[in-house]
């Protein structure tokens, strides 16, 4: 990953006069137009929109009125949040040409503090992927910046890739479904942070499973991407599931005294031996430094979590996307046959394989006579599953265990994996994700030239733990 | 609990009500790779959960309902705005009959 100045720092001189937003902006605008055409992190690069916003708000500076946590950071967003104009389309042909008429609630946060949206990132269609391959029909996958031949990680690949890549101050809004932020923060090097479910509004997110959809930051830096949680944290009353809570000052206790450290023997298990290893390593020194490190198992997460989350969040999903059949916004054909054989028509253009199979999965676990048997039994170990980790923070602050079990896979490797295969890739995000706990990714070695990443979870709310455990990670290299 | 089969008529029934016309070449696909999964995510069946509730959401939340105000919202023309169908201020869909 290159290294870029903070954006505590770019701020401050931003607010000193020391720092042009327009030129800045210039700069990563052409950075990422440049950059696109190989590794398409971008599925829209908001050029005209970045550069009126950056002069509008260099213009402010001057007479005083512009302040803001934000002002002038460019903000990348995964496409499937919503952007007033701008093309939102989730990565699927079936939204082509939708221009949202309002901005997503975090959108609004994130302009309010001065962000400067510079485009939608590219990401596995509607999120359903762990390795940002499954994009939708007539979209390109992203591709690794540290190597083009390996993947960014899904589903917010674009975020993770294109945060890696630049050399300039720049943060990215993100989404995790069951994983999706922490997987690609972790094949990518970056720090990535998923909230505890409902901290953020989804108001404005084009949903995966409402469930377990969660609105989060990648960035360069854990405080960066803190940083970005904190403004864009907080109660909505247009998301109903909207927690009466809010991030602030994250990460702001430092000593690691009497700081409680589970390691989750389980899903140290399922992962490559070099990955172990560099995890270990960073533990090890965490407890060098004066945390109290002990052992977690969590048996019900480790073998019932993948086919939990799975049936829970393709349910979710095959409703979620019925409301795409071709009449009110998106891809739209010739009004032709009765409605069922029209929406039948549009959408089976508009979804590429992976949707269509997980609309299938999902359809099917919510059939009459199945629904028992598979959604609701889901539903039910689900709450065995919450009961375990809710007994494991009784005696641990924060739980920690490999992000993802292999580095960033080629796509010749991903070719080959089932999609059960795939699935299960899933293993160490799924859990934490299925409970609704906030969670971090941050780098802690390589392994063939490629970053390791440590996940950080802790109890719902408990960010500030979360952030406090990642930044002492951080700062071990 | 009793499992169904999973075969060709079923999934061109789950299709069916997916509204997604499957190809031959898809259905040659996804079948084998659905038994496969239905038939992993068949293990849950060793949990016994029979005095568990369901998690509907990973946690308790109270039903928020917002004051019943007549607020702002879009007018005839932005709702329209992002569709191709169209016709008199309506939106214009297919048959129904």
């Amino acid at each position: 990953m290159k290294k870029a100045q903070s954006i505590t720092e770019f701020v401050k001189e931003v607010k000193r006069g020391s720092i042009s937003i327009v030129e800045h902006t210039e700069k990563i605008i052409e950075e990422a137009e440049k950059s696109n055409s190989q590794f398409h992190h971008f599925n829209l690069i908001a050029k005209k929109s970045a550069l009126l916003q950056a002069k509008e708000i260099d213009a402010g500076i001057k007479t005083g009125q512009h302040k803001g946590k934000l002002l002038g950071v460019p903000i990348s967003v995964k496409d499937c949040i919503c952007v007033k104009d701008f093309e939102s389309r989730a990565g699927s042909k079936i939204l082509s040409g939708y221009l949202p008429l309002f901005d997503a609630t975090v959108i609004a946060k994130a302009k309010k503090e001065g962000a400067i949206i510079i485009g939608k990132t590219a990401q596995d269609e509607f999120g359903f992927g762990t390795f940002s391959n499954n994009v939708g029909v007539d979209f390109e996958k992203p591709l690794n910046p540290l190597n083009p031949k390996r993947c960014c990680g899904g589903s917010s690949g674009g975020s993770a890739g294109f945060t890696s890549l630049t050399s300039l101050t720049h943060a990215s809004i993100g989404q995790s479904t069951g994983g999706s932020i922490a997987a690609p923060a972790s094949f990518c090097g970056v720090a990535g942070l998923t909230p505890t479910y409902g901290l953020v509004s989804r108001f404005g997110l084009i949903d995966y499973a409402n469930s377990l959809d969660k609105i989060g930051t990648i960035g360069k830096t854990i405080s960066d991407a803190a940083l970005l949680l904190e403004v864009i944290s907080g109660y909505d009353m247009n998301d109903s599931t909207s927690l009466k809570a809010e991030a602030q000052n994250l990460g702001n206790v430092k000593h690691l005294n009497d700081f409680r450290i589970g390691v989750v023997k389980e899903f140290f298990k399922g992962c490559e031996e070099k990955v172990q290893k560099e995890c270990m390593n960073a533990i090890n020194k965490l407890e060098e430094e004066g945390a109290t490190v002990e052992e977690i198992s969590l048996p019900l997460n480790a073998k019932y979590g993948i086919a939990a989350y799975y049936l829970a969040s393709t349910t979710e999903a095959s409703t979620n996307l019925a409301r795409f059949c071709g009449m009110r916004y998106g891809l739209h054909d010739k009004l032709e046959g009765d409605f069922n054989e029209y929406f039948s028509k549009v959408r089976s253009q508009g979804f590429g394989i992976e949707a269509k199979r997980r609309i299938l999965l999902g359809t099917f676990a919510r059939m009459s006579g199945f629904r028992d048997a598979y959604y609701l039994k889901a539903m039910k170990v689900r709450t065995k599953l919450i009961k375990e980790f809710r007994q494991a923070f009784e005696t641990v602050d924060v739980l920690v265990n490999p992000t993802m079990p292999i580095i960033a896979p080629t796509f010749g490797e991903i070719k080959k994996l089932s999609p059960l295969e795939q699935y299960a890739m899933d293993l160490c995000t799924v859990p934490a994700n299925l409970a609704g706990l906030p969670h971090a990714s941050v780098k802690v070695g390589e392994h063939k030239g490629m970053p390791v990443g440590l996940m950080i979870t802790a109890d719902h709310l408990q960010e500030n733990k979360m952030v406090q455990a990642a930044k002492a990670v951080e700062e071990l290299k | 609990m009793a499992k169904p089969k999973v075969d060709k008529k079923l999934l061109l029934k789950v299709s069916t009500n997916a509204r997604l016309n499957l190809t031959g070449k898809e259905v040659d696909e996804f079948l084998p790779q659905l038994q496969e999964i239905l038939k992993a995510f068949g293990k849950l069946d060793e949990i016994d959960v029979k005095d568990e509730k369901p998690s509907f959401q990973p946690l308790s939340l109270e039903n928020v309902a917002r004051k019943d105000l007549v607020e702002k919202c879009l007018s005839q023309e932005e709702a329209l705005k992002n569709t191709k169908n169209k016709k008199d201020g309506y939106f214009m869909g297919p048959k129904v009959t």
